[in-house]
């Protein structure tokens, strides 16, 4: 049985259409990419599966009991509230110690517990959000655009992160992501949103579709040597290090250590 | 110590116990102007209590809560929200005002309404000011954690299956029950400034969440005593004197408490 199901749902911000038409669905154990140019409604999409926005037509459905794990694309954290990542993880559901520090553990960071959030680095702030999803034990995990911000080694990264821990904790994927090509590595189906969903399949069809060479126009030659490049990068950080990015060894500790 | 003394005192601690925790969320969700308003609008249910003849809490509690929910519904509709407060918050306090000088038959002073007249304060004064207290902090604490999510992201409030308006509607109701049963301490006008000042005052010397509503309650409590002391011996009106006593605790913790 389907996870979250939408169907023919259209979502408008009071007479502006953001999304038209949109039958969806996701399966217990895939990962699903929302892929599409800026504006192109796919938070949108997420909000409302999220139930943060009513569909102006069609219906959603949600299994019985469903536990969504939600990495937001950003979260602004007012600096009038003290909190520390610890707190930040017991809500809204209290959590024991030791399982804050088994997840902060897995998803790569260790030792912050006592740190307040706002002095985390982007890629930290990243893992705690991530970290908080997976507490609740999800049965879909919803990524909005959760490796902004990062570098390519960065994204690859958390990229893999997320792969394991579908593999172990067997749960769906559900991500919004402007990177095709890193994505393309782990994803089962990759969905191309432009108001509506223009083309859905296998990665590779996707990127060969007219439909996504429109998108992107002249910009998908660069854009896809750009994550060529990055791919190679990523291959080039064994025992050699074939380093040719003159600022990647600074980045590259951030992201993947921090 | 006189009567009137240990009455003030227990009214300004009860006070304090509510607004402490509230008045974090009113920091964090940047809802000082909701305040005003809510406090604005309780001078009219001053002024529909004496036309009827009831209980001064019973028309303060309806109107702030009629206030909180017009706000609450503007806002959730987009609406520039700073100006549509400024607006009904102070057409609420004028209209109050206006409706006052109509009773006819009716002596009232009304600056124990805009100002507090915490000195007055009866045996059932302090009944109702508990009680109300009482009833904001069970409020709290049943929807705390919820309240703090939805604080911090009503996104995320909703993928755990939470209702970011109903936390909302949480807020304003016990804003309006603090604001009924602080007008005889503070008076309609720096009810505010006790929301506002013992939590920021607390922010600085916090680490959680909860530290900061338990020391904004602490604050709240030595600001009642202070402002109480210096309007014992230096004769100045008693609601003022304890925003001034919170004020002065807010300049201490600038100097001594700034956390890095």
């Amino acid at each position: 049985m389907s996870l979250i199901t939408a169907q023919n749902m259209s979502v408008a911000y009071s007479d502006t259409p953001a999304l038209s038409h949109v039958s969806f669905a996701i399966e217990p154990g895939e990962i699903v990419t929302v892929i599409g140019p800026n504006g192109s409604g796919k938070s949108t999409l997420i909000k409302a599966l999220l139930g943060v926005l009513s569909p102006s037509t069609g219906v959603i459905n949600r299994k019985q009991g469903l536990r969504i794990g939600y990495v937001p694309q950003k979260l602004s954290l007012d600096s009038t509230m003290p909190l520390t990542v610890k707190r930040f993880l017991s809500l809204p559901k209290h959590q024991s110690a030791a399982d804050i520090t088994r997840m902060l553990a897995r998803v790569g960071i260790f030792g912050v517990e006592q740190q307040q959030m706002a002095t985390l680095s982007g890629g930290q702030f990243q893992r705690v959000l991530l970290a908080r999803a997976l507490l609740v034990r999800p049965d879909v995990l919803i990524l909005d655009e959760a490796t902004q911000g990062l570098d390519q080694t960065g994204v690859a990264a958390f990229y893999k992160l997320i792969e394991d821990i579908r593999q172990e904790m067997g749960c769906a994927v559900l991500m919004v992501s402007h990177d095709l090509h890193v994505v393309m590595s782990a994803t089962d189906r990759v969905i191309c949103l432009n108001g509506h969903i223009c083309c859905e399949g296998a990665p590779t069809v996707v990127s060969e579709t007219p439909e996504y060479r429109a998108l992107f126009g002249v910009g998908t030659g660069g854009t896809l040597a750009l994550y060529q490049h990055a791919h190679d990068h990523r291959h080039d950080l064994g025992p050699s290090q074939e380093h040719d990015h003159s600022h990647c060894d600074h980045d590259h500790g951030v992201s993947s250590h921090g | 110590m006189d009567d009137f003394l240990i009455r003030a005192l227990i009214a300004g601690v009860g006070v304090a116990l509510a607004a402490g925790p509230l008045g974090a969320f009113v920091v964090w969700r940047r809802m000082a102007y909701f305040g005003d308003a809510t406090a604005h609008a309780a001078i009219l249910g001053v002024a529909i209590s004496l036309g009827f003849s009831t209980s001064i809490y019973l028309g303060t509690v309806i109107t702030a809560v009629g206030m909180g929910l017009a706000i609450s519904a503007l806002s959730a509709r987009g609406h520039a929200i700073e100006t549509s407060l400024g607006v009904l918050s102070h057409s609420a306090l004028a209209l109050g005002l206006v409706a006052v000088s109509f009773l006819s038959g009716v002596r009232v002073d009304l600056s124990a309404f805009l100002f507090g007249d915490i000195l007055a304060v009866s045996t059932t004064d302090l009944w109702v000011i508990w009680g109300g207290a009482a009833l904001v902090l069970a409020l709290l604490a049943w929807r705390w954690q919820a309240l703090l999510t939805a604080t911090l992201s009503p996104d995320l409030a909703q993928s755990s299956g939470l209702n970011p308006q109903r936390e909302q509607l949480v807020l304003t109701l016990a804003l309006a029950v603090v604001v009924a049963v602080a007008i005889k301490v503070v008076g309609a006008l720096l009810i505010t400034a006790m929301l506002l000042i013992p939590a920021t005052t607390a922010r600085n010397l916090s680490k959680t969440p909860e530290q900061m509503a338990a020391f904004a309650v602490g604050v709240g409590i030595l600001a009642s005593i202070g402002g109480l002391l210096l309007s014992l011996y230096a004769d100045t009106p008693a609601g003022p004197s304890i925003v001034l006593a919170a004020g002065g605790l807010f300049l201490l913790s600038l100097i001594g408490g700034r956390r890095a």
